[in-house]
């Protein structure tokens, strides 16, 4: 299952370092990743492979999200098709 | 994929408030028809348990994967009059009760189809069902009720029209102490669509599959927020923007229709393109109205700017899906729509005008509260007028109506959760006693001349 994970918030130090190292800790593969700076916001979009991920998909989001809160960040992780779907033909 | 594409999606589903209104499952009870009246729920019991048991936890996995809200999870059924009848039961009011057990079973907060299509005339099951309507919501939690009293191709069944009057008068009265809730689920259609997935309206017509997925998108604050981005510009590019808005907002239903009926096993029947508001704040219609320069909904310009809305949020939704059905347009339920009160309250919306607005958008008379001592002739009478407008103009229309017992205008009654709360409003002084106690039949109008 391919998944779009976005981390938007105040910029600070340990961001990339705190998300990337959860990801590692739960088997997932990281297939693409940008990052910018847009009005200020620190705005992370990653390409992720969950096909060899260790944990029910639900208790990964939540894991994932919960992480973003001790960062003071939005995280949010969504399926690829949804954004296919809204901007694709 | 871009980035701006991407957060555009995550910010209309964070901001604006874009989500799947409900996936409502249609299941068909024509093989639970059954002599015995207490047979025949077993089986309606045990269908729709059997089909819809994986309905709310499907829902669920979907919202959280494709992290996009799926508010409601419903079941629509075939019209009860068409099963019951069948059956030697004097009362429908054990049918109700099996369709609310069973939707509570399933933990789908609404069910659909305690209904009875009467445009043309009454069999015995109509006149047992519309009959137990009042008992049937008042002692149901999560039933549904609608009645159809009028087409295009049948006219409007006056003697219907005059009972619909009172059925309504007793439903609020038998609820009176729970701001007479039994109306809010109660419809009275004109030209009722089959596939149908929001409610009160939605049942499953006999028309349709054994067992069909079906769903309703929704988001008025999407658009409302497009439009702030095009102020002052010509109304071409007004519906444009609704277009191309209704198109992405469309092609969620599709996605999560399709998914639905995949995991579910289950055919996708359509999908309603309906903007449907709630009395959350940045959810409302009358805000997109209001947007395209009106100072308050209900002025001179609504029912243009309605029918623009209306007809552009069609064209950009067909293109989005497959199939599309339901009633597929805007929605202007008064109580469900913080615009819509707060125009009510400042006294720039009224009764006479919602009618004109009926007449070009999806639906009509919605979530209204009247005063409790209207006559139930003067309800009739208001039903008439709806229906009228649905069988002239090829469209549904429709009354949910609520008088509100012991509240007079100016009063406010208080549903509470997505059914929001509605100012009293007035309705005409002068009696339609006369008009209604005819009853008889409108014929069908005639279909060429059109002019």
């Amino acid at each position: 299952m391919k998944t779009i994970l976005t981390v938007i918030g105040k910029d600070k130090p340990g961001i990339i370092a705190g998300v990337s190292q959860k990801l590692y800790a739960l088997n997932i593969n990281i297939l693409d990743v940008s990052q910018t700076i847009m009005d200020d916001y620190f705005t992370m979009i990653m390409l992720l492979d969950l096909s060899k991920i260790t944990v029910p998909f639900d208790e990964a989001k939540n894991t994932l999200m919960a992480l973003g809160e001790s960062l003071k960040v939005k995280v949010n992780v969504q399926r690829e098709e949804i954004f296919d779907a809204m901007h694709r033909l | 994929m871009e980035t701006k594409q991407i957060l555009e999606t995550i910010k209309m589903i964070e901001e604006e408030k874009l989500d799947i209104r409900t996936i409502t499952m249609g299941i068909s009870l024509l093989d639970c028809i059954d002599s015995n009246g207490q047979k025949a729920r077993d089986k309606i019991y045990a269908k729709i348990t059997r089909l819809a048991k994986n309905l709310v936890k499907v829902g669920e996995e979907i919202a959280a994967e494709f992290g996009i809200p799926i508010i409601n999870k419903r079941i629509s059924v075939t019209p009860i009059s068409l099963i019951a009848g069948a059956s030697d039961d004097k009362d429908y009011v054990e049918f109700a009760k099996t369709l609310d057990a069973a939707a509570k079973a399933v933990g789908v907060n609404f069910i659909g189809g305690f209904s009875a299509l009467v445009q043309k005339g009454y069999h015995k099951g109509d006149e047992i069902l519309i009959r137990s309507i009042p008992q049937a919501l008042a002692q149901t939690e999560r039933v549904c009720s609608s009645v159809n009293v009028g087409s295009t191709q049948a006219g409007i069944n006056m003697d219907a029209v005059k009972q619909m009057g009172q059925i309504i008068k007793q439903a609020a009265e038998l609820t009176a102490d729970n701001s007479s809730m039994a109306c809010a689920k109660l419809v009275v259609f004109a030209n009722a669509v089959e596939d149908n997935p929001f409610m009160a309206g939605a049942f499953h017509g006999v028309g349709e599959a054994d067992c069909v997925i079906n769903v309703g998108v929704s988001g008025p604050g999407v658009v409302k927020r497009a439009l702030e981005k095009v102020k002052g510009q010509p109304f071409d590019v007004v519906a444009e923007t609704i277009k191309k808005t209704a198109f992405k907002i469309t092609r969620m239903g599709q996605l999560v229709g399709k998914e639905a009926s995949e995991r579910l096993g289950i055919e996708f029947g359509i999908v309603d393109l309906s903007l449907a508001p709630t009395p959350a704040i940045g959810d409302s219609v009358a805000h997109i109205l209001e947007e395209m320069g009106l100072a308050m909904v209900g002025t001179h310009g609504t029912t243009a700017a309605l029918a623009l809305l209306n007809d552009a949020v069609k064209k950009g939704g067909v293109m989005a899906c497959k199939h599309v059905g339901g009633l597929s347009g805007a929605f202007i339920p008064v109580s469900e729509d913080a615009g819509m009160i707060n125009a009510v309250e400042h006294g720039a919306l009224n009764l006479e005008k919602l009618e004109a607005m009926t007449c070009v958008c999806s639906v009509g008379l919605d979530m209204i509260a009247i005063p409790g001592d209207t006559p139930a002739e003067t309800i009739s009478a208001i039903i008439a007028d709806e229906a009228a407008i649905g069988m002239i103009n090829h469209k549904t229309t429709a009354v949910r109506i609520i008088p509100a017992v012991g509240l007079a205008v100016g009063d406010n009654i208080e549903f509470g959760g997505l059914l929001g709360h509605a100012p009293v409003m007035p309705v005409s002084k002068f009696s339609s006693f006369d008009f209604i106690q005819r009853g008889g039949h409108i014929p069908a109008p005639i279909h060429s001349f059109k002019n």
